[in-house]
C-alpha cells in the first residue's frame, strides 16, 4: 500500500512523516517520529497508555489513524515539561510515589493534565472517573489520585 | 526517625522518602521500556498462533509468506534442536508447538520481515493444517479418567497407579492425628471452593529485540524480571551457549511474576540467526499476552476444619486440584498447600494436592503463586466457623495465629514474625470500628508469603569524587533503585543523591535470579551491604596506610575513616571523598562485591479489613473502605512499601470481583482484550489505607522483609467474607461478579 505524506505540529514543532494508511497515530509517533513516551498497552482503546492531545482533545492515539493527523496539533508526554521545568503533575507524581513500574505514567499525566485544564478543582470521584480510561496495574490508584489532587491544589494556588 | 534495633543508632536515610532516582525519566517519557528499543537494520517479527485448544499439526507451509519481498525468515519447531528434556523441553514446546498445539494461542511459527505490517501480512500467509483433537480446559474435567490426554506419560513417581492421565504430580503432607483433632472440636465444617485463572495483567506487553549470528553469539534487549533467566532459558531452547548470549534488561512495565520466564523471547534470536544476524524485534499484542503468557492456575479446592467453642482450631485439611496448563511443573499447587494453613498453629493437619494438565496456557508465577487461592478457601471457611460460633474473626486469628518458635504448617520453625502485630494493628484501626449501613458488611482475612533469597551478585564501586555506584542484577519494578540507594547511603555514610544504582546486563555481574519472590530489596540490599563492607575495609586500609597505623585500628563512621580509639593515634578523619580522590595513587580503584544465595528472607504476614456494599438488585459489590496491615520488617522507603500493599490489594480485589479467564465450548479464550478481561480501574476503588508493621527480620542487616507478594492474598477471602456479612450469601466461587452475587442472594431465598 502506498504511503501518505502527513504534516502536523507535535509539541510545537512542525513534523512530517509518511504513514501507511493502516498505521495508527501511536505507531507514527513511536516509529516515525521517535516519540516513544506514549505506550501501547492494548491497542484497543482500553488502557490509556497511549493518551495524547489531538487538537485540544484527549485521545487514545491507538484509536486514531496516523493519516488523520494531517494538519493537527498534537501534544505528547515529551512536551509536558517546559524545558527542565516539570509540570506540577510530573513533580507531584514523583513526590507521591504515584508510579511503580512507570509504564502507565505518561498516559496518566497527559489525561490528568487534560482534566485539570477543564476542571481545576475536581473531587476525588471526578478524578477517579476521568482517569477510569487509564489502567494502572501496580499502584491501586491511591497515590495517583492523591498526586493529582495535590497538583491541582498547587496549580490553583499558583494561578 | 527510624532506629536500628541492633546498634541502637538512629538511621539517617532508612525510612525516609526521597524522590526515586529514575523518577525524572519516568515522568517525561524518556525511560526506555521493552518496545522502545530499536537497532539499525532491524527486522520485525510476527507469530502465527493456533486457533485450536488441542490439535495435531499436520503441515506448515510458509512458501507464500517467504515469496513476499522483504520477508527474511520463518521459523518453526523444525528449526529448533531436538533431544531436550524436562523443563527445557516444556519451554521449547511452549515457544513453538511441536507435534501438537496444546492451547488456544499456542505459537506455531514466526516470521521476520522488513516492516511490522509486512510481518503481519506474511504471518497471515503461513498455512497451517490442523487435525483438531478433543480438548479440556476445566480443572475438574481434566482430572477425569476419560479426559482427553494432553501429554501422555506426564505423571511422575508421586502419582498413584490408576490415576487420571492428566495428573502430573501428587503431593501429600501433614502432622498429628486429624480424627482426634476433629473429635476435640465443637464444630466441624467443610466447603468446596473454586477460583478461575487470572492474568498478571502488566500493562506492558512482552517485547524484545534479539540478534544472533551463525556463530551462536548473540545479544538481546528485553523487558524481563530476570536477564539471567532469559539467558539460560533462551539458550536451552535454542541449544546455544548461555555465556555467548548477552541480555540487557529494559525498564519493565510490570511483571508480577509473569516476566520471570520466557514465552516468545527465543523467537527473535532464532529468526535473527536465520536472517543473517540482522536484529529482530518482537512485541506482543494484548490478545497474545492474554492468550499465551502468564496466567495463574485455576483451582478446585476442598477444605475441612474443626474448631472449639473458644475459637481454638483443632484440626484442618485441604485437598487442592490446580491446573497449570499443558506442561508439568507450572501449577502452583505445592506453594498453595504450604500457604494454606501458614497463618495458623494447628496440631493436626493434612494437605493433599494434585497438579493437573489442561489445554490452557503454561502458567507463570503470579504474585505469591498459589497463596491467594489457598487463602480464599481456608480464610472463607475460618470465617464461616467464626460466624457460626459467634466469635470475632480477629480474636480467633490472634488465638490461633503463628508466632516466633512455632513450627509452620509446612515444616520449619518460624523466627521473628509479625502476624499478631498486623492483627493488632487492624483491630486498633478506625476502619475496624466504622459504622456500617444497610447492605454493607465487613470482612477480615490474613495472608502469608514465604519470601525468597535466591542467587545474588552485586558490586559497588567508589568513584573518584567519593560517590558510589552500585550494580545490581534485579530489575527495578517498583522503586528498588530507591531502596537500594537508601541502604547504600546508610551503609557508606554518604548522601542518597551520591549513590547511583544501575541495573546491569548479564555480562556485568555473576548470575542473579530475577526480581521475584519479593527478593530485590532483601537480597540485592543484603548483598550490597556486604559489598559495601568490602569497599569500607579497603578505604580503612588506605587511611591506615596514610597514617602509618594498623588497618585494624581504623574504623568507618559517617562517611569517613577514623582512628578506632585513642590508642590508634590522633588523626583527623579522612572522608570518602579524600580517600577516593587519591585512590589512583594509593593502590588503585576501590570497590566491593558480594555473591551468595542469602537465606533468612523472613516471611511477611498481612491482615486486611474490607467494607463492601452490595446492591441487592444487581448484585454489584462496591468496595467502601479497604485496610492493609502488613509486616515489612523494616520499611526502607515507606512510600514504595505502601505502594506494594495498595497494588497487591487492588489486584486481589480484581481477582475477587471481576477477573477470570472465560473459555468457550470450543476451548478458545473469549476475553482477550482489556474491555472483556476487566482489571480494576480508578473509579472501582476507594483509597487503600495502609499500616506498615515493622517486626525487623533478623536475617537482614536492616531488618528488611520482602513486601511485594503477601498483599494479593487476603483480598479474595476478605471480600467474600464481607459479602456474606452484607447479604448472608456465601460465595464459594470466584469471580464474585454481579450475576454470581445476585444468584447467591436469590439462592439463599
Ligand atoms: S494502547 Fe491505546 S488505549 Fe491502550
Ligand atoms: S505504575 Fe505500573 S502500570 Fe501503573
Amino acid at each position: 500500500m502506498s504511503k501518505i505524506h502527513v504534516q502536523a505540529t507535535v509539541n510545537g514543532d512542525s513534523v512530517e512523516f509518511l504513514a501507511d494508511p493502516r498505521e495508527t497515530l501511536l505507531d507514527c509517533l513511536r516509529d516515525h517520529l521517535d516519540l516513544t513516551g506514549a505506550k501501547e498497552g492494548c491497542g484497543t482503546g482500553d488502557c490509556g497508555a497511549c493518551s495524547v492531545m489531538l487538537n485540544g482533545r484527549l485521545v487514545s492515539s491507538c484509536l486514531v489513524l496516523g493519516v488523520e493527523a494531517e494538519g493537527a496539533e498534537i501534544s505528547t508526554i515529551e512536551g509536558m515539561a517546559d524545558g527542565n521545568e516539570l509540570h506540577p503533575l510530573q513533580r507531584k507524581f514523583i513526590e507521591h510515589a504515584a508510579l511503580q513500574c512507570g509504564f502507565c505514567t505518561p498516559g496518566f499525566l497527559v489525561a490528568a493534565k487534560a482534566l485539570l485544564e477543564k476542571n481545576p478543582d475536581p473531587s476525588e470521584s471526578e478524578i477517579r472517573f476521568w482517569l477510569a480510561g487509564n489502567l494502572c496495574r501496580c499502584t491501586g490508584y491511591d497515590k495517583i489520585v492523591r498526586a493529582v489532587q495535590d497538583a491541582a491544589a498547587e496549580m490553583r494556588g499558583a494561578a | 526517625m527510624a532506629k536500628d534495633e541492633i546498634s541502637g543508632k538512629e538511621f539517617k536515610w532508612i525510612g525516609t522518602t526521597p524522590d526515586r532516582p529514575d523518577g525524572l525519566d519516568k515522568v517525561t517519557g524518556r525511560a526506555r521500556y521493552g518496545a522502545d528499543f530499536n537497532l539499525p537494520n532491524m527486522l520485525y517479527a510476527a507469530v502465527v498462533r493456533s486457533p485450536h485448544a488441542h490439535a495435531r499439526i499436520v503441515k506448515i507451509d510458509a512458501s507464500k509468506a517467504l515469496a513476499l519481498k522483504g520477508v527474511k525468515a520463518v521459523v518453526t519447531r523444525a528449526d529448533l534442536p531436538t533431544g531436550l528434556t524436562g523443563e527445557d523441553l516444556y519451554l521449547q514446546e511452549n515457544t513453538l508447538a511441536g507435534e501438537k498445539a496444546l492451547y488456544d494461542g499456542h505459537a506455531v511459527a514466526a516470521v521476520a520481515a522488513t516492516s511490522q505490517l509486512l510481518a503481519h501480512d506474511a504471518a497471515q500467509l503461513i498455512e497451517v493444517e490442523y487435525e483438531v483433537l478433543p480438548h479440556v480446559t476445566d480443572v475438574d474435567k481434566a482430572m477425569a479418567k476419560d479426559a482427553p490426554v494432553i501429554l501422555p506419560g506426564c505423571a511422575d513417581h508421586s502419582v498413584p497407579e490408576g490415576s487420571a492421565p492428566n495428573v502430573a504430580r501428587m503431593i501429600e503432607f501433614g502432622r498429628g492425628d486429624l480424627a482426634a483433632g476433629y473429635a476435640e472440636a465443637d464444630l466441624v465444617r467443610e466447603g468446596h471452593y473454586t477460583t478461575e485463572a487470572t492474568h498478571q495483567g502488566y500493562i506492558e506487553p512482552h517485547a524484545a529485540v534479539g540478534q544472533m549470528g551463525s556463530d551462536g553469539k548473540g545479544e538481546m534487549w528485553v523487558c524481563t524480571q530476570g536477564q539471567w533467566y532469559i539467558r539460560k532459558m533462551c539458550s536451552a531452547v535454542l541449544g546455544t551457549d548461555p555465556a555467548q548470549l548477552r541480555v540487557t534488561p529494559s525498564e519493565i512495565g510490570g511483571g508480577f511474576g509473569g516476566k520471570t520466564t520466557i514465552f516468545m523471547e527465543p523467537l527473535p534470536l532464532a529468526l535473527s540467526k536465520k536472517a543473517g544476524g540482522r536484529p529482530v524485534k518482537l512485541v506482543m499484542s494484548r490478545a497474545e499476552v492474554l492468550r499465551a503468557t502468564g496466567p495463574t492456575a485455576s483451582a478446585s479446592m476442598d477444605v475441612k476444619m474443626g474448631m472449639k467453642r473458644d475459637g481454638t482450631i483443632t484440626g484442618a485439611e485441604v485437598n487442592f486440584r490446580m491446573q497449570g496448563g499443558p506442561f508439568p511443573g507450572a501449577s502452583p499447587v505445592g506453594e498453595a498447600l504450604s500457604c494454606a494453613f501458614a497463618c495458623y498453629d494447628i496440631a493436626n493437619l493434612n494437605h493433599v494436592g494434585w497438579e493437573v494438565l489442561a489445554n490452557r496456557p503454561k502458567c507463570a508465577a503470579y504474585r505469591a503463586p498459589g497463596s491467594p487461592m489457598a487463602a480464599y478457601a481456608v480464610e472463607s471457611l475460618v470465617d464461616e466457623l467464626c460466624r457460626e460460633l459467634d466469635l470475632d474473626p480477629i480474636e480467633v486469628r490472634l488465638k490461633n495465629g503463628v508466632k516466633e518458635g512455632v513450627r509452620a504448617s509446612y515444616g520449619p520453625k518460624f523466627k521473628k514474625i509479625g502476624l499478631a502485630e498486623t492483627l493488632e494493628a487492624a483491630k486498633a484501626h478506625p476502619n475496624y470500628a466504622a459504622p456500617l449501613g444497610p447492605n454493607q458488611g465487613r470482612g477480615v482475612a490474613s495472608g502469608f508469603w514465604f519470601n525468597h533469597g535466591g542467587e545474588t551478585s552485586v558490586s559497588l564501586a567508589v568513584s573518584e569524587d567519593g560517590t558510589a555506584q552500585v550494580s545490581v542484577g534485579t530489575p527495578d519494578i517498583g522503586g528498588s533503585r530507591a531502596s537500594i540507594a537508601l541502604m547504600a547511603a546508610e551503609t557508606l555514610g554518604i548522601a542518597y543523591e551520591n549513590v547511583r544504582v544501575n541495573i546491569v546486563e548479564t555480562g556485568a555481574l555473576g548470575v542473579n535470579e530475577p526480581t521475584h519472590g519479593s527478593r530485590a530489596t532483601f537480597a540485592s540490599g543484603k548483598a550490597m551491604w556486604e559489598a559495601a563492607q568490602g569497599a569500607i575495609k579497603e578505604m580503612c586500609k588506605r587511611a591506615a596506610q596514610k597514617w602509618d597505623i594498623d588497618p585494624e585500628a581504623v574504623t568507618w563512621k559517617d562517611g569517613a575513616a577514623w582512628p578506632a580509639g585513642d590508642n590508634a593515634g590522633k588523626f583527623e578523619p579522612l572522608s570518602i571523598k579524600e580517600i577516593a580522590g587519591e585512590m589512583g595513587k594509593t593502590g588503585g580503584p576501590i570497590s566491593g562485591h558480594h555473591e551468595s544465595t542469602p537465606s533468612g528472607a523472613g516471611p511477611s504476614f498481612g491482615t486486611h479489613v474490607v467494607d463492601v456494599e452490595v446492591d441487592p438488585e444487581t448484585g454489584r459489590v462496591t468496595v467502601l473502605r479497604y485496610l492493609v496491615t502488613q509486616d515489612a520488617g523494616r520499611a526502607i522507603h515507606p512510600q514504595y512499601v505502601e505502594g506494594q500493599y495498595q497494588g497487591g490489594a487492588a489486584q486481589g480485589i480484581g481477582w475477587a470481583l471481576n477477573e477470570g479467564y472465560i473459555y468457550g465450548e470450543d476451548g478458545r479464550l473469549q476475553n482477550t482484550v482489556f474491555l472483556d478481561y476487566r482489571v480494576p480501574v480508578a473509579s472501582d476503588l476507594p483509597m487503600i489505607d495502609t499500616v506498615i508493621v515493622e517486626v525487623p527480620n533478623p536475617g537482614h542487616p536492616f531488618g528488611v522483609r520482602g513486601v511485594g507478594e503477601t498483599g494479593i492474598t487476603p483480598p479474595l477471602p476478605a471480600i467474600a467474607n464481607a459479602i456474606h456479612a452484607a447479604t448472608g450469601a456465601r460465595l464459594r466461587a470466584l469471580p464474585m461478579n454481579p450475576p454470581a452475587v445476585l444468584a447467591a442472594i436469590k439462592a439463599k431465598g
